[in-house]
This record gives structure tokens, C-alpha cells and sequence, in this order.
């Protein structure tokens, strides 16, 4: 897609970002850069924003020493934890930030250590010191303050959160994430493309196809390459597929919020037969490996394909059926509904994308806004609601899951023979970047992608949909009662290992 | 597959679940108590652990369940590279749980830091912080071999006497 990048002040960043914004333009990510690997000789920082006529790159570039910018956050609060990371990793000071503390490296890694710098090696771990995080909290007479995690009871990832209560009701709550930070970004640094891709595809192990899919389109766009028709549309019944058995667990994971054992039972038993299919199809039961730069690494299975088509039908029949008994289950909905809302301006303002977007009136999808794969050729029907809450979020997801099984049928009955890959087409030019973005179980996943000498990655970030709508958590939550956190933390069912990388 | 030089119930003709839930009651003669630690994964690793419990394998019947404290825990099944960031939560985990006890490295990133290996924000795997006493291979190890290990695990518990 090649959008051009255009250098900008660093005083009129935030401005014309949040003047895009504005005109109808959504947020999609900063990235903070090292210049010195590609010719320049100081930081910078890139703001990403989707229009209507593409996406606008701007650019702008800061000296090595005191590298910072006035921050947008007060204007984009989308921005907000962006500009905090590009602060952790590459010490790019957003000026006058609301919430100056830690994001990703915590309170005990030293201050000064800006592991994205060029100059740092990828595998120097310095000594951690003591310090500790220093919650926001609300105080007041009859207010306590509620710490938990980061470790939790469940097979659960790990998160602290804070909530400040009066009475069971919660007034704020402060979210502690970045415990899974692994450093995957640093990590791809000087790898060839094909090295990455199995680092980048483990963001979140259970999106592997997103994000891999996000990486190799960003890679085909570097260079130049078009891949064949079949793995087009097969990338499409991949997505979906992952769509399907998260969506199907998701729905299951609402219910254990509520403690409907039935509906987590019989949605955990269709989870686990679409894994087997899954593995049935590719030989993973997450889909790991196969998604591929110029297209699949392998070709479908042919006895998986086999089966798939009256596998669906069952699967299909069953979900509904699951879907009408918990809808039918007054307790059930009575739970779901008016919990954990969030409103169409407050999910715009705060940048909420996929489910969480949907489900408060927002129609945002990229399978239909920036068609990628074979979706153009397909006819998305998007699915929104307008509650805002708990049981949006479910309506959304069932009708989601069953336009997937469709989307699959129909791709089975129009994916071609042939060649399922295609070499890569051209080295890219040390310093040309890409941007690529795929709509995941979860929402929009975005990467940024600049290529180093002879097909190498300079810089990669990647942000994810989890990494975006966790502030739209923290913002459903105040109002609500203590005990409905896990269900409405559930019901936007994050995910803390794409965010945290 | 003969068992008893390893601590584990001889095969015969059971299969590895039935073996199993055979070696936690001779072992322990009450249930298996499972504390998770998600020390760094990408969620793949955990999402099958969460699979042990749907209805297909439904490890409960073995006999086996996940605990919500450490201090109810005979075992603790780590998955992920240990995060520099989780290492002290990790660690406390660790030391709150009563002996004898267990602990298992679930999948390539907790027993050698798998494909993020190398990087500056985690370890090379669990062994670096914890003592580590039965290694379960995959990216992830599927619910089987999870299933598996668990068996290897208890085995080393009070390894199982045939004259006894
Ligand atoms: S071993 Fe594989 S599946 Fe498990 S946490 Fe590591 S990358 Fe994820």
C-alpha cells in the first residue's frame, strides 16, 4: 500500500493528529524509532493515523539527547499508552503526559536503560533494584483501596489491579500490566524475515494467524510481493477459523463470569472439537506455523478439508443452541445486562476497536475497511449492537461466530487450486517501512514493520487490539460492583501477552 | 512402556489417564492440587492447561485439580520464559507453597526460553529462578503431553514400589 511519510514539527504532532482524528480518522499507533540504523543520527517518533483516503504517516525527529515532544495524550487519550512505552523503551519524553509513571519496564528496571536504543544488545539485562509501583488510588471517607494479582486464582495471565471502592461499589480502578513483557520487539531486531516470524507469531498464542498475518502482509508490501490466489483465500478461512474457536471460547469464558456451568460445559466441549479441527487442517491445534511471507508456509490438508465442511454444520447447529439456552436463562442475562458499560463517545474517545468497539455502536472492521486477503472479494456483513454492555458484547460475538462459519463455507466453495506460495519478490531498501493491519478475534491488530540491510528487520512494533481496548476496560468498571469485574473484564476477554510482548 | 524404574504405576494395560489417576492415589491417597503460574507465556501453553479442564479430557476425573492458592498446592505448572517483570511474584509463589513439592516447566519457553530465548526482558526459562523437576516439550505441549507429565511428575513424588 506504500503511504508516504510525511516529517512533521514535534510541537504540531499532537495537533494534526487529533485534527484527523477529528475529521473521522481513527487512531492506529505510535511508534518511537532509532534513527542512527537507517542514516540519521537521532530518535523519532511516528504517529499512524487510518482516514478514509488511507493512512497518514507524520513523522517527526528528535535529537539523541532530551529526545521529547509536547505529549497528545490530552487530546488523543488513545495515545496514552503508547507515548508511556516509547518513554520506557526508547526515553522519548511525551511532555506534560497525564500519567507519567512505568508502563512496560516496571518501577526496578534503572532509570536511563532504553532497550529499543540501536546501541543496547538485545540480550543485556541489567540489575533490577527494588522499587515499587505506586498506585493511583481514590481516597476518601469510606473508600478503601482493593489490590489484586498479579498472580490469580485460575488458569489465568498474570495483571494487578487496583481498585479504589466505597461499599462493593467501584470508583476507580488502575490497571498493572507488562508482567509478560518479554522484549519480542528488540528481539526480531537484525533477524531476516523469515527468523522473525515465529517469534512475531507468538505475540499471543492464541492469534497466532493475526499476527502473522499482519507481519507477512507487511513484509509482501516491503517487497513487492503477490502471493497466489489459493493461499488468498485461504488465509481467509485461517482468520476465521481463529475467530471461531476464540469467539466459541469467549462465550463460554462470559458464562464462567457468571458461574453458568452448563453453557461453559457445552461451549468448552464445540472450543475443543474446533482445536481438533483446527489440528486436523494444519497439523497445530492454534494454527501456529502455517500462515507464511508470500503465503502459506504449508498447504491445507486435504483430509482436514475433507471433514470440515459437516464438522461446521454440527458445530454450527450446536452453537446456536448453546446461544438460545443462555439467552433463554433469565439469571444469565439479568447479569449481563447494564453491567460494565461503556457508552459509542466514551469507546471513540478512548480508541476501543473489534468486540468491545461493535458492541457500543461503533462500525469498525478492517476486513471491510482496508480488505486484505481475499476479503474484498467476500461479502462481510459486520455485526453491531448499541447496548455498550455485557450482553452487547455476547450478541456480538454469537452473531460474529456464525457469520465466521458462513465466511468459511463460502470460502471453501471459492478457494482455488494451485500454488500456495510464492518467493519473495524483491530485498527492500534499508529504511523503507509498512504499515499492515488485520482485524483479529479481538479487534484490529496493527504492525510497523522497517526493513534493515538485506532483508532484515530494523524495527517492528506491533499493536495489538488487547494493547487498545484495555483502557476501555478500566473505563467500564467504575460505577459497577466489585464482584462483576471478572465479567466484565471477560466480557472484552483481553489479551495480556499481545499487549505486553 | 514398563513404569516402576521411573517412580511411575506400570503401564499395562492402561492408558496414560487411568495410570494417572492410579499413581495420584497411591501417592498421595487424596487429589493432585495444581497451582498455574503463567511466568511469561503467549497464552498458547495456558490455553491448553485451561483445555485439561473442558469436558473432553476433564483431568478432574483423574482425580486432579487447579488451586487458587499456592499454600493448597502440591504442584506448580509454570509456563513462559520468567518475565524479569513477574520473577518476584514468581518467586513468592514459589516459596508459599508447603513441601514436598512440585515443579513442572510447561512447554519450550519455560524450559529453555523457546523462541524467546536471548531477549532482555525475560529469562532462558524457568530453571534460572526455580527449581525445576519435570520438563513437558511443545509449543505448546498438547493436552496429552501435559496429561503425561503430570504422571511423570507424581512419579518422582514417591516413586512407585512394586514390592510394596
Ligand atoms: S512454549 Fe510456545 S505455546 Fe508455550 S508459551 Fe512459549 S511460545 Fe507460547
Amino acid at each position: 500500500m506504500a503511504e508516504p511519510v510525511e516529517h512533521i514539527a514535534p510541537v504540531a504532532l499532537g495537533p494534526r493528529v487529533a485534527e484527523l482524528i477529528a475529521d473521522g480518522g481513527h487512531f492506529v499507533m505510535l511508534v518511537g524509532l532509532d534513527e542512527r540504523s537507517v542514516g540519521g543520527d537521532g530518535l523519532a517518533i511516528e504517529a499512524v493515523v487510518a482516514t478514509q483516503s488511507g493512512l497518514a504517516r507524520l513523522r517527526a525527529q528528535l535529537p539523541l539527547t532530551n529526545p521529547s515532544y509536547p505529549t497528545m495524550s490530552r487530546m488523543v487519550p488513545a495515545a496514552h499508552w503508547d507515548e508511556r512505552e516509547a518513554k520506557d523503551l526508547l526515553g522519548i519524553v511525551p511532555i506534560g503526559h497525564p500519567d507519567p509513571r512505568r508502563l512496560v519496564l516496571h518501577e526496578q528496571w534503572p532509570s536511563g536503560y532504553a532497550p529499543l536504543r540501536k546501541d543496547v544488545p538485545v540480550d543485556r539485562q541489567p540489575a533490577l533494584g527494588d522499587h515499587h509501583f505506586v498506585p493511583f488510588e481514590v481516597h476518601g471517607e469510606g473508600v478503601y483501596q482493593l489490590p489484586v494479582g498479579p498472580i490469580h486464582a485460575g488458569v489465568i495471565e498474570p495483571g494487578h489491579f487496583r481498585f479504589s471502592a466505597i461499599g462493593e461499589r467501584v470508583l476507580h480502578l488502575d490497571a498493572r500490566l507488562f508482567f509478560v513483557h518479554r522484549g519480542l520487539e528488540k528481539l526480531v531486531e537484525g533477524r531476516t524475515f523469515a527468523r522473525a516470524l515465529p517469534i512475531v507469531e507468538r505475540a499471543c498464542g492464541v492469534c497466532t494467524v493475526t499476527h502473522a498475518l499482519a507481519y507477512a502482509q507487511a513484509v509482501e508490501s516491503l517487497t513487492r510481493t503477490t502471493i497466489p490466489d489459493r493461499a488468498r483465500w485461504a488465509r481467509v478461512l485461517l482468520a476465521e477459523l481463529e475467530r471461531l474457536y476464540n469467539h466459541v471460547g469467549d462465550l463460554g469464558n462470559m458464562c464462567a463470569g457468571v458461574g453458568f456451568q452448563p453453557a461453559i460445559s457445552r461451549l468448552g466441549w464445540l472450543r475443543e472439537r474446533l482445536l481438533q479441527l483446527n489440528d486436523a487442517l494444519t497439523g497445530h491445534r492454534y494454527l501456529t506455523g502455517i500462515v507464511a511471507p508470500g503465503g502459506l508456509a504449508a498447504d491445507l490438508s486435504p483430509d482436514g478439508l475433507a471433514i470440515l465442511p459437516a464438522a461446521l454444520d454440527d458445530i454450527g447447529a450446536e452453537l446456536a443452541a448453546a446461544v438460545r439456552s443462555i439467552i433463554r436463562s433469565e439469571g444469565v442475562m439479568d447479569r449481563f445486562q447494564g453491567t460494565g458499560l461503556v457508552g459509542p463517545a466514551e469507546a471513540r474517545t478512548l480508541g476501543a476497536l473489534g468486540v468491545a468497539a461493535r458492541a457500543s455502536g461503533l462500525l469498525l472492521d478492517l476486513r471491510a475497511d482496508r480488505p486484505y486477503a481475499a476479503y474484498g472479494e467476500l461479502d462481510v456483513s459486520t455485526t453491531v449492537f448499541h447496548g455498550g454492555d455485557v450482553a452487547a458484547r455476547f450478541h456480538v460475538r454469537a452473531q460474529e461466530a456464525h457469520e465466521a462459519l458462513r465466511l468459511v463455507r463460502e470460502v471453501l466453495h471459492e478457494m482455488p487450486d494451485g500454488p500456495f506460495r510464492a518467493p519473495l519478490a524483491a530485498v527492500p531498501a534499508t529504511g523503507a517501512s509498512e504499515v499492515a493491519g488485520v482485524e483479529g478475534p479481538r479487534g484490529a491488530s496493527w504492525l510497523w514493520l522497517r526493513a534493515g540491510p538485506d532483508g532484515t528487520i530494523d524495527r517492528l512494533r506491533l499493536r495489538s487490539a488487547s494493547f487498545a481496548n484495555w483502557p476501555v476496560v478500566a473505563a467500564a468498571v467504575p460505577g459497577n460492583l466489585v464482584p462483576d469485574f471478572p465479567l466484565i473484564n471477560k466480557s472484552f476477554e483481553l489479551c495480556y501477552a499481545c499487549t505486553d510482548r | 512402556m514398563t513404569g516402576g524404574s521411573n517412580g511411575m504405576i506400570p503401564a499395562g494395560d492402561l492408558d496414560a489417564a487411568q495410570r494417572l489417576r492410579r499413581t495420584i492415589q497411591h501417592t498421595l491417597g487424596r487429589s493432585l492440587h495444581i497451582r498455574h503460574l503463567d511466568a511469561g507465556s503467549c497464552n498458547g501453553c495456558d490455553s491448553e492447561i485451561a483445555a485439561l479442564l473442558n469436558p473432553y479430557h476433564d483431568i478432574q476425573r483423574l482425580g486432579i485439580d487447579f488451586v487458587a492458592s499456592p499454600r493448597h498446592a502440591d504442584l506448580l505448572l509454570v509456563t513462559g520464559t520468567m518475565t524479569r517483570n513477574l520473577e518476584q511474584a514468581a518467586k513468592r509463589t514459589y516459596e508459599a507453597m508447603p513441601e514436598p513439592r512440585l515443579v513442572v516447566a510447561t512447554g519450550a519457553c519455560a524450559i529453555s526460553g523457546g523462541v524467546f530465548a536471548g531477549a532482555y526482558a525475560g529469562r532462558d526459562g524457568i530453571g534460572e529462578v526455580l527449581p525445576v523437576d519435570v520438563r513437558i516439550p511443545g509449543c505448546p505441549p498438547r493436552p496429552e503431553a501435559l496429561i503425561h507429565g503430570l504422571l511423570v511428575a507424581v512419579g518422582r513424588l514417591a516413586p512407585f514400589d512394586p514390592a510394596a
